[in-house]
């Protein structure tokens, strides 16, 4: 018989109309479902009480597949083939994979996703976090008692479409319904903004075991927005680990360990940490290669001083989210703090001294996440009354744009805009008879396409032949609530239509992301040169196709020398156009202009008098 | 006549009252709907209604409007384990026939 639940006074639901929904926050180092049960959001432990999922999947000869505590016991005795970190390589390309990753497994360079050789076989990043996500599932469906009608799963502010669509695949392949993809920051933020119920401007600090995001999020009337997003996504606890791995082998002065035994000592290295937060020193036990190990002592302040660069880069991110969002320090009122790595007692002390005051603690932030996309999953389940619902606004990352002439890139949708979200702007075709416009979709904060990612193309046809700048053809793009990208263009006077949905091409590379944002700021003046140049290099070619193509209709306006002339002027401008001064291409330019001008005025004279040529003056 | 809580049922409601920050009792009634008749309504309640009758269970009270209480008089409201899954269950005597899931009833 099904079990009965406590509801808020007034809203008993109706039987078997109570749908159940959960909130899965699919981490790097853990992953953890939470629902709400008895009106109150709750993480669900499995049978042995634990609530949080070690993010690692271990493949077994045979077939089998464990994941969790066991999988995580087996790193060091069977690391090619017990994947952590998975989180680091979804929607990533063989190109540029994370070169962590790259050292501690046998990636494969698979179309479209990197794989991970193990010993059944590659197997792709989405089909090692589906092995999570199933479990979670299970776990979910014996604790709630009956199907899943969805989930919220969260992801890093920063994943880019790519990444977003691999976390659906995922969820799919473990037969879970995606209700909604949320933004990690924004669902602590759900989780702290009904508990609290407090108004103003706060900043949501998540530090978690692979990924660093900050953002500012604005709390007023029970409407959250998204104000600005910012972060790291190759920085996170394990980078902590590392580093005292690294030091603690130093220490020992031990030989190159072999993959095992590195393990083995990253995993020594994550308890002494998580030791070093309550306690002023910790012995670690390090692995010295062929067995045995060296005990090395750790003080707080040896690890403080270790890491302390690392907490500083931590703040960058914080510093640039504030300039977006023209916020002073002064104007958070709060600082939520989520993710293990937020409990090291030095990291807190670098946001308190940041903010000038102390971070938000209240929910323990390796649940925090999890219980706003349980809190949230509640709300779109429908099991909350429609008078309570409230609108979540989030923001894109980067900004959205297309590839106009020269190679130059028109923002559509500037980044931090919020989402859902549809843009619009008309172009137009460069040339005379043009038919067909290709339409390429790319990401990213510089002026350049080349500097840009590519995220999509495609062409749209049986735009009616007219003069160049004629044709207006409307491009619009649409985002939908997990962040995906649409994009239509529309050509205004047929009513043709081409579109596209953005088809994640996994091929981002793990740099690109994180430094996307900071080469935008980096580059302005270079990106500011660059687009003067290309924007001349245009003109100049739209220049010398126009008086190439009167020469060919009308050279009989002109004398011998008139005519070499503008030769003269059309051979200097078409050099010019091929050097890096985009003052000097400009003076070309004006030169052929000037050059043309006597001519553009008797071309524009035989015009008038063809057309008035047997025509009475009492007609016109 | 009364409506009692078992002690396992009112450790829990005391801590899911705690944890929610307000709440005199709880609120246990009958509504007719259902695919049996009647379902069982199962609430927090924040204040008495003036013809509520109410009941004292392990320092709890238990509150059951008057139109309830003949369809859920002599109920023990339970709370129990079923491997992961928990939750609270009607242990009602005047329950004739109820539906497979035991979400409603008739009497």
């Amino acid at each position: 018989m099904a079990l009965l639940q406590l509801s808020e006074p007034g809203e008993s639901t109706a039987p078997h109309q109570h749908r159940l929904a959960v909130g899965i926050d699919l981490g790097t180092t853990n992953s953890l479902v939470a629902t709400v049960r008895h009106s109150l959001p709750e993480c669900l432990p499995d049978d042995t009480g634990r609530i949080l999922l070690p993010s690692v999947v271990r493949y077994l000869r045979g077939g089998a597949t464990v994941v969790g505590t066991e999988a995580l016991a087996a790193e060091s005795t069977d690391p090619r083939n017990t994947i952590a970190s998975v989180k680091r390589l979804m929607g990533r390309g063989p190109v540029d994979a994370d070169p962590g990753m790259r050292a501690r497994y046998d990636l494969v360079d698979a179309a479209g996703m990197v794989r991970i050789n193990t010993v059944i076989g590659p197997r792709s990043p989405v089909e090692v976090s589906a092995e999570i996500l199933k479990v979670l599932r299970a776990r979910a469906e014996e604790s709630l008692g009956g199907d899943l009608i969805g989930a919220v799963i969260t992801v890093p502010a920063y994943f880019d479409d790519a990444q977003r669509q691999a976390t659906k695949d995922a969820a799919r392949l473990a037969g879970l319904n995606v209700l909604r993809l949320l933004n990690e920051p924004t669902a602590a933020a759900i989780a702290y903004g009904l508990d609290e119920a407090a108004e103003g401007i706060y900043a949501v600090f998540d530090l978690g075991g692979g990924t660093f995001d900050f953002s500012i999020l604005r709390l007023s009337r029970g409407v959250f927005e998204v104000m600005a997003t910012s972060g790291d996504s190759a920085l996170g606890g394990d980078d902590f680990d590392e580093l005292l791995a690294h030091w603690l082998h130093k220490q020992a002065a031990g030989a190159d360990l072999d993959c095992g035994a590195n393990r083995a000592l990253l995993s020594e290295a994550r308890r002494a940490k998580e030791a070093l937060t309550t306690d002023a020193s910790v012995v670690a036990k390090v692995p010295q290669l062929g067995g045995g190990v060296r005990t090395v002592n750790v003080t707080a302040e040896v690890f403080q001083s270790l890491t302390q660069g690392l907490v500083e880069r931590c703040l960058q991110p914080v510093k640039k989210a504030l300039r977006d969002a023209v916020l002073k320090v002064a104007d958070i009122e709060a600082v939520v703090l989520v993710g293990g790595a937020t409990r090291m007692p030095h990291l807190r002390a670098a946001v308190k001294t940041f903010f000038g005051r102390a971070p938000f603690t209240d929910i323990d932030p390796d649940k925090v996440v999890a219980i706003g996309a349980a809190v949230q999953a509640n709300v779109l389940a429908g099991n909350r009354r429609a008078d309570e619902d409230w609108l979540l606004l989030d923001v894109i990352p980067l900004s959205l744009g297309l590839e106009t002439m020269g190679g130059l890139v028109e923002k559509i949708v500037p980044r931090n805009a919020t989402i859902p979200v549809a843009k619009a702007q008309e172009f137009t075709t460069f040339k005379d008879g043009q038919t067909a416009m290709s339409i390429h979709v790319v990401q990213g904060e510089r002026e350049l396409v080349s500097d840009c990612r590519s995220l999509a193309r495609f062409e749209l046809r049986g735009i009616p032949p007219l003069v160049a700048g004629a044709a207006r053809i409307r491009v619009t793009f649409q985002i939908d609530a997990d962040g995906l990208l649409s994009v239509a263009a529309r050509e205004q006077t047929t009513g043709i239509e081409a579109n596209v949905t953005v088809k994640p091409s996994y091929g981002l590379s793990d740099d690109e992301v994180a430094n996307m944002l900071k080469a935008g700021f980096e580059h302005a003046t270079d990106d500011m040169k660059a687009r003067a140049l290309r924007e001349q290099k245009v003109d100049a070619e739209r220049l010398i196709e126009a008086t190439r193509q009167a020469l060919a209709e009308d050279a009989d306006l002109l004398s011998l020398a008139e005519a070499q002339r503008i030769d003269t002027a059309i051979a200097a401008l078409v050099v010019a156009r091929e050097g890096v001064d985009h003052l000097v291409i400009k003076a070309a330019i004006e030169v052929l202009s000037a050059a043309t001008a006597d001519f553009a005025a008797r071309r524009m004279d035989k015009a008038i008098r063809t057309a008035l040529t047997g025509s009475r003056v009492d007609s016109l | 006549m009364s409506v009692t809580l078992s002690e396992a049922a009112a450790n829990h409601v005391a801590k899911f009252i705690a944890k929610r920050g307000k709440g005199v009792g709880v609120r246990l009634g009958v509504k007719t709907t259902g695919c049996s008749g009647m379902a069982y309504k199962l609430e927090y309640a924040d204040a008495e209604a003036t013809d509520d009758l109410v009941f004292e269970s392990h320092g709890l009270k238990v509150l059951v409007d008057p139109k309830s209480l003949p369809y859920i008089d002599g109920t023990e409201l339970d709370f129990v384990r079923e491997g992961l899954n928990e939750g609270f269950k009607f242990n009602n005597p005047n329950v004739k026939n109820e539906c497979g899931c035991g979400e409603s009833f008739n009497v």
